[in-house]
């Protein structure tokens, strides 16, 4: 199956975290249950983009009774798949710890809300670092850049292009159409997690209230504060997309034809389909995955790695670094990888340079102090899994034989003690014998 | 003495039968070899009441190092760098220790080796303060002979071999530098009297090897140094400078110099250090007398020479001020330390150096102490100093000089007892030796008439007894008996009291603990090695240890690990900041914590058993520490009204620091003691203020059986923030 396929791939111990236990994948998905039954039917293009990549989906119901994410303390699945915005509790052993747990072990997450969360939903989002406007009616209205529609003055279905600009997370081809867009808004929440981005904000338009009710006080969340779809990515490299709008993935949505308000272009497809499936891609570690391999250090000159270096001496590092493009591991190309030599600060800070084979290297002259230093690698680039190696190496001083025995600068002080010997012996000499 | 008898055997009988003199050689031998073996076996309580083990914390380190130095041979041992020591800084043992006593240890061990005795280093660690122990007694009987006379020697030999004040630096286990240290210094100092006695340059050549030997061995020697141009000094000033002491001081001056300077710890502070410069000043003091000496013999005029005197003098004062204080200002000679400081004013560290005031060895010592380890040896030392004053020599004076300055810094500091404690067993060894020979002079001149009762010994005194003795006949005897009998009582006194105190109270490793149970059984407490061999078994190889400094040397040296902080206290920045860590509340600690990568940290915590010399009753220093580096941390913050509490009515910094937290954690649950409610500390005798106590950084990782350490893991960052 597709596991063994991977396995096959990445036959390293460095491979992506998801890799390594080599039980077959699996998406677990919740549809909406009873709540709102149309939604079970009606997603068919997300059910296919997944499948269609070689990953195994499993479908429950959010109150199935037997539901769970973990067997005798391992993990079912690989990643969690939540369309199910307003239920209150799941059936089965799952809960808000539960999926808390299931993401910090490294497994990643795809949270769809909707106008009408749920507390546990919201909750959820919460803890990812996202919080979802507190109006549970309230959802995101752009009264200028909304999608055109056959209903006029529907201004609460918003066609938005405002993404984040990154290949790594959003793919290399260029999302032109707008994304459709109906549901809840939500703001990140920094201070509870730094990891949480925007990956797809509403204009400076939009604003986020209850269109059913007039708007008494000014609304909370508004303009390109709003965060409509956010992801995040953990320490641990596990990652979340959270997204305030169940309908976005729907079928209807993928295949209706978009224009935005004020604008003449007319899409043919809305660009959810393909900012859906690429971002997915994304959060299952199909693009922006990388691995670092065969950290090395010697001096120069040598081969061995050495238990210990001497002030002043001159080392090379060396990394390969890969990454994974979806079918096999290629090399990374980037010039802003650098090494530190750290001792409770940087002493060294390099770029290394690299040869287009996934090596980067570099040498650099360990700096005149003595103690225990680490080789550290701390790459976190925008979209990438973040590469965090260290190696403790102490350095150590010159050895008493490591110094030069006989320095020029003192050969006058030779010359006295010498001289100063030479005169007291021939003084003794002289004093004890004359006459 | 020797009978005349015809038969043959009795012939044999009378070649055998020893002249009085051979008999008295035979005793002294005789007294000295039991002497010898009691100073060993004296010392072993240790390991009959636990077992051969290394005591304390120093000792750890000396133990670790003399491994090392076994397993890598000398240059490894020179260049050692360790790195698993004061993380991330790491420290070079080689330049910072004082190698004498390993490489004795080592030496020692190398040679039972070559002999084909097959014993484990750690032996021969364990027993070498208790061989050089005996070995000062012979240095002690040496040195007595000098000064007085062979009856003195002996009884200063028996002294030393168990005074307490020695013994609590000496017994089995306590493989320390002063263990060899004083063996050193009294060798150093006898070789120096004999030199200045004799005036040979080879006495002041063994003296100067003698010194060089202290100085690889401890830092005490910076007291030879000062000490014995004080002397010299005073020699100098009371007239009784003589070529004797020139050659003396001068050959044992510059070789010792040079012979120090080897050391690498020393190195050029002999001719650097403020401390060292004493002994420059009296060396070029007399080069100053001995050229004058010499202009007086070649002017005849008095007149003229006063003249000359006057300038030369002046001169000389002049430069050497200008010198010391170029010097001083150009930053070539540094200045005294603190330790130093702290010697000379008691009060000093206390209000500078927190460092030095919070070791429990630097304390001021207690009356009590003094009355503890010399016991009748504080009475007899008077006695002593005024016979030494009758009898005023060269090496008397010395004498004098040794036990006065020392007593003084035996005053100021507790652990300088032990430098005081050889002098002061020479000097009471003089009262005793001098007493009971007068005495039994006495008694043997009643016997055999007063007239022939002087034949040797001072004559002065004893012409002086013999005309008190000859208006006071009929009682005479009678009070010389009574006297000796009480002079008896009094040493036969003092011999159970060092051997009760030597069992008693300074046989203990304190590396384990032992307590009486309530049925008067012994019970022992194990917890720090449980403690160190849980860190050597389950937590990585590269794991940082963060805990006070005290108990660094142990971690490394029993656990393997690494540590931030140990008991070689260089440097104050990095002690300091454990000490902020432990004051801080816990999210700030949790920073540096992250920023020195510790991964344990290690408390050592006396609530349960009721071990008094815990964490938290250390905790003030490390408070005191810290705020001297870092002005954020305030003693006044943990105290209530200028009082030290953990109980309810302690300060709420106090409640919610990391150190009162950790070691707290859990305990609020726990019951103590029958009667008291939970959460009592035995150890302080309250119940602990804060009874609900959560660790949102960290994690117990273990616990030892009786909760005198406790180990927390610091946990991993969160994973989302």
């Amino acid at each position: 199956m597709h596991s063994l396929r991977i396995a096959d791939r990445s036959p390293t111990p460095c491979s992506p975290r998801r890799f390594r236990h080599q039980v077959p994948l699996h998406l677990l998905q919740f549809p909406q249950s009873r709540l709102r039954p149309r939604i079970q039917v009606v997603p068919l293009h997300l059910l296919q983009f997944p499948q269609s990549r070689g990953f195994d989906l499993e479908f429950k119901l959010a109150d199935d009774p037997k539901i769970a994410l973990q067997r005798y303390g391992r993990y079912l699945y690989d990643a969690l798949i939540l369309f199910c915005p307003s239920v209150e509790r799941f059936g089965g052993s799952i809960d808000l710890a539960a999926i808390i747990d299931f993401f910090d072990s490294g497994h990643d997450l795809i949270i769809a809300a909707d106008s009408n969360a749920s507390d546990l939903i919201r909750e959820v989002g919460n803890e990812c670092g996202v919080e979802f406007d507190e109006d549970p009616l309230a959802v995101v209205i752009d009264h200028i850049s909304y999608a055109v529609s056959e209903t006029e003055g529907d201004h609460t279905l918003i066609a938005s292009d405002d993404l984040i600009k990154s290949d790594v997370i959003l793919g290399s081809k260029r999302i032109v159409a707008p994304i459709l867009f109906r549901g809840i808004g939500h703001s990140l929440n920094p201070a509870n997690n730094w990891y949480v981005l925007k990956v797809l904000s509403a204009s400076p338009s939009a604003y986020s209230a209850n269109p059913k009710s007039k708007l008494s006080t000014p609304p909370t969340l508004i303009g390109s504060a709003i965060s409509l779809v956010s992801i995040v990515q953990a320490r641990n490299n596990a990652r979340i997309l959270i997204t305030g709008s169940l309908s976005m993935f729907n079928n209807r949505f993928f295949r209706s034809g978009v224009q935005k308000a004020g604008s003449q272009t007319k899409h043919e497809k809305s660009g959810n389909e393909q900012f859906l499936t690429e971002i997915s891609k994304w959060v299952f570690h199909e693009r922006g995955h990388l691995k670092a391999v065969n950290v090395k250090h010697h001096k120069v000159g040598e081969t061995d790695e050495p238990a210990l270096y001497r002030i002043n001496d001159e080392l090379e590092y060396s990394v390969e670094i890969y990454e994974w493009s979806g079918t096999s591991w290629e090399p990374y190309v980037a010039n802003d990888v650098q090494v530190q030599f750290y001792m409770m600060s940087p002493y060294v800070l390099k770029t290394m340079s690299h040869d287009k084979k996934g090596l980067f290297s570099t040498s650099f002259k360990v700096p005149d102090v003595y103690g225990v230093f680490q080789f550290k690698v701390e790459y976190q680039k925008l979209g990438y899994t973040s590469l965090s190696l260290s190696k403790q190496i102490p350095v150590r001083p010159y050895k008493h034989n490591e110094y030069e025995r006989f320095i020029p600068a003192a050969y006058p002080y030779y010359g006295a003690a010498f001289s100063m010997m030479a005169g007291f012996f021939i003084f003794s000499f002289v004093h004890l014998y004359s006459k | 003495m020797a009978t005349v008898t015809n038969t043959p055997v009795s012939d044999l009988l009378k070649s055998f039968k020893l002249k009085t003199k051979q008999q008295e050689l035979l005793i002294r031998v005789s007294i000295l070899c039991l002497v010898y073996i009691l100073a060993f076996i004296i010392r072993l309580f240790s390991v009959l009441r636990y077992e051969s083990m290394i005591h304390e914390f120093d000792p750890y380190f000396n133990y670790r190092t003399t491994l090392y130095l076994t397993q890598n041979g000398f240059y490894d041992f020179w260049n050692w760098f360790d790195y698993e020591s004061w993380y991330p800084l790491g420290r070079i043992i080689g330049g910072t220790l004082y190698p004498g006593l390993m490489v004795t240890a080592v030496l020692i061990y190398r040679i039972l080796h070559f002999l084909r005795f097959a014993v484990h280093i750690r032996e021969v660690c364990v027993l070498t303060a208790p061989f050089f122990a005996s070995n000062t007694t012979l240095v002690a009987y040496f040195f007595g002979k000098e000064i007085w006379d062979t009856g003195a020697g002996l009884v200063a030999a028996i002294l030393i071999a168990i005074c307490p004040g020695y013994i609590s630096r000496s017994v089995a286990g306590s493989y320390d530098n002063e263990g060899v240290a004083i063996f050193a210094l009294l060798f150093t100092f006898y070789l120096f009297v004999k030199a200045v006695n004799t005036g040979s340059l080879a006495w002041s050549l063994a003296s100067a090897f003698g010194y060089f030997y202290m100085v690889s061995a401890w830092g005490g020697y910076v007291f030879i140094i000062n000490l014995i141009p004080l002397y010299v000094l005073v020699l100098l000033i009371t007239g009784r400078y003589s070529m004797r002491l020139y050659i003396a001081y001068n050959c044992m001056y510059v070789l010792g110099m040079l012979l120090a300077m080897q050391i690498r710890f020393v190195g050029f502070q002999h001719v650097q250090s403020g401390e060292h410069m004493a002994a420059m000043g009296v060396f070029f003091l007399m080069q100053v007398f001995y050229f004058l000496d010499w202009v007086k013999h070649m002017l005849s005029d008095t007149k003229l020479f006063q003249a000359f005197l006057r300038i030369t003098v002046t001169c000389a004062v002049a430069v050497g001020t200008i010198a010391l204080g170029l010097g001083m200002l150009s930053g070539y000679i540094s200045p005294w330390t603190g330790r130093f400081y702290s010697l000379l004013d008691p009060t000093y560290a206390k209000d500078h150096i927190p460092i030095i005031a919070s070791v429990s060895e630097h304390q001021p010592t207690a009356w009590s102490s003094f009355m503890f380890d010399y016991h009748i040896l504080l009475f007899l030392f008077p006695a002593g100093l005024y016979f030494c004053f009758k009898r005023l020599s060269d090496a008397t004076i010395f004498i004098v000089m040794y036990g006065l300055t020392s007593m003084y810094f035996a005053g100021v500091m507790v652990r300088l007892i032990l430098v005081a404690t050889p002098a002061v067993c020479l000097i009471s060894a003089i009262a005793v030796s001098a007493t009971v020979k007068n005495l039994t002079v006495l008694l043997r001149s009643k016997n055999k008439g007063v007239l022939t009762g002087s034949t040797k010994g001072s004559s002065s005194s004893k012409a002086s007894s013999k005309a008190l003795l000859d208006q006071s006949q009929p009682f005479q005897k009678n009070g010389a008996i009574a006297l000796l009998f009480g002079a008896f009582y009094l040493l036969s006194k003092y011999a159970t009291h060092c051997t009760w105190v030597t069992s008693e109270a300074y046989s203990s490793p304190s590396i384990v603990l032992a307590a009486r149970g309530a049925h008067g059984n012994r019970v022992i407490f194990d917890d720090y090695r449980e403690a160190y061999f849980w860190l050597r078994q389950n937590t990585p190889a590269d794991a940082k240890v963060m805990s006070w400094w005290d108990y660094g040397y142990q971690i490394t040296a029993m656990g393997n690990r690494t540590v931030i902080v140990d008991n070689n206290t260089w440097n104050n920045t990095h002690i300091a900041t454990v000490g902020r860590a432990m004051s801080s509340y816990e999210d700030e600690a949790i920073e540096i914590m992250r920023s020195l990568d510790v991964d344990y940290v290690l408390v050592v915590f006396g609530g349960v058993t009721g071990y008094s010399s815990d964490d938290i009753n250390k905790f003030l220093w490390m408070v005191r520490i810290g705020g001297g580096v870092f002005p954020v941390i305030k003693e006044p913050d943990y105290l209530v009204n200028g009082e030290y509490r953990v109980d309810k009515g302690a300060a709420p910094k106090m409640l919610n620091c990391l150190m009162y937290k950790l070691c707290y954690y859990r305990f609020g649950e726990m019951l103590t003691e029958y009667g008291k409610p939970p959460g009592y500390d035995r150890a302080r005798g309250v119940e602990i203020g804060n009874k609900d106590i959560k660790l949102e950084h960290l994690e117990e990782a273990f616990t030892t059986s009786n909760w005198i350490v406790r180990i927390y893991k610091v946990k991993p960052p969160n994973n989302r923030w």
